[in-house]
């Protein structure tokens, strides 16, 4: 089955320049990303393994990049690297004794981790292939923001206002949540 | 598409320059500094007295709401984008339909605010 995806990868390879480029970025991204994947399980350092997953995150911006998706990519960096791993870190700040390299959080959990890992894999991977199969994606033409601020400001504007609702409850909902008294 | 991401190469290039420069620089200098560490010098810096403590402590869990606060302003500036990619075309629809929008968001914002939360104590 690898040797088949090799075989799929190097005939593309061929098709162009532009696709020769992507498929060395897109070489070059997974495989640092794979590494930064594997040393933030390993790390025995809380801190340290969500400064590996920023790496993964911006991996994954660029591959939206890669596929022509820049509004995507750049909400990749701006909510998860800027603000969801900032999240971490202050829940690892606040936390006691999770700061530094810690031994305990090593052994106990590992087997239900791998369990839950596998699943997650197995569940989201599936999904995709079940939605898409092997339909090719659209190299074409990229989508850009302003493109996509089109769509906002005529065909979903009313959504568009309903999210300033959603993102209101959210925030009430958590600060009535984060509150002691 | 190969437009698009001939711009982007154009970032990437910057970039690795940008990281390359600075790391020449460093390099160059700890190849040409003298290096005699003593224990008073690679001691943590804080404010010029002695560091009290570990590296690590733990902060007030107060601090949390500005951190969940924050996710949900980044959310809000996301849907900000696209609008500012084509701020003339809307022109003053635009205008209004983004001031609802973070009229209705800056209501969480006096929400949070009424309940005393962004005082920094």
């Amino acid at each position: 089955m690898i040797a088949m995806a090799a075989l799929q990868g190097f005939d593309s390879l061929m098709s162009g320049d532009t696709v020769v480029a992507q498929n060395i970025a897109f070489g070059i991204l997974a495989v640092v990303m794979i590494v930064a994947a594997l040393r933030m399980v390993t790390t025995g350092n809380v801190v340290h393994a969500a400064l590996y997953l920023v790496i993964v995150l911006a991996g994954v911006a660029g591959i939206f990049i890669l596929l022509g998706a820049e509004f995507v990519g750049v909400t990749q960096v701006l909510v998860y690297i800027g603000a969801i791993v900032v999240l971490f870190l202050f829940g690892i700040m606040l936390t006691r004794g999770a700061l530094g390299e810690d031994e305990e959080a090593d052994t106990e959990k590992r087997r239900m981790a791998v369990l839950v890992g596998v699943l997650v894999l197995v569940v989201t991977g599936g999904a995709v292939l079940d939605s898409f199969g092997d339909a090719a994606v659209n190299r074409a033409a990229p989508s850009l923001t302003a493109e996509i601020g089109d769509t906002i400001f005529s065909q979903y504007i009313v959504p568009f206002e309903a999210v300033s609702v959603l993102l209101l409850a959210a925030l009430i909902g958590a600060i009535v949540v984060a509150r002691k008294d | 598409m190969s437009e698009f991401l001939r711009s982007w190469l154009v970032l990437v290039v910057f970039g690795g320059l940008a990281v390359a420069v600075v790391g020449t620089f460093l390099g160059l200098g700890s190849l040409l500094r003298p290096q005699r560490a003593t224990e008073q010098k690679v001691m943590n810096y804080e404010s010029g007295v002695d560091p009290q403590g570990d590296r690590w402590s733990q902060s007030n869990i107060r601090y949390y709401v500005f951190a969940l606060m924050f996710v949900l302003f980044d959310v809000e500036v996301v849907f900000i984008f696209p609008w500012a990619a084509r701020l003339e075309a809307y022109g003053m629809f635009g205008l209004v339909e983004m001031a609802i929008f973070i009229f209705i968001l800056a209501l969480g914002l006096f929400y949070a605010w009424r309940k005393r939360l962004l005082r920094w104590i």
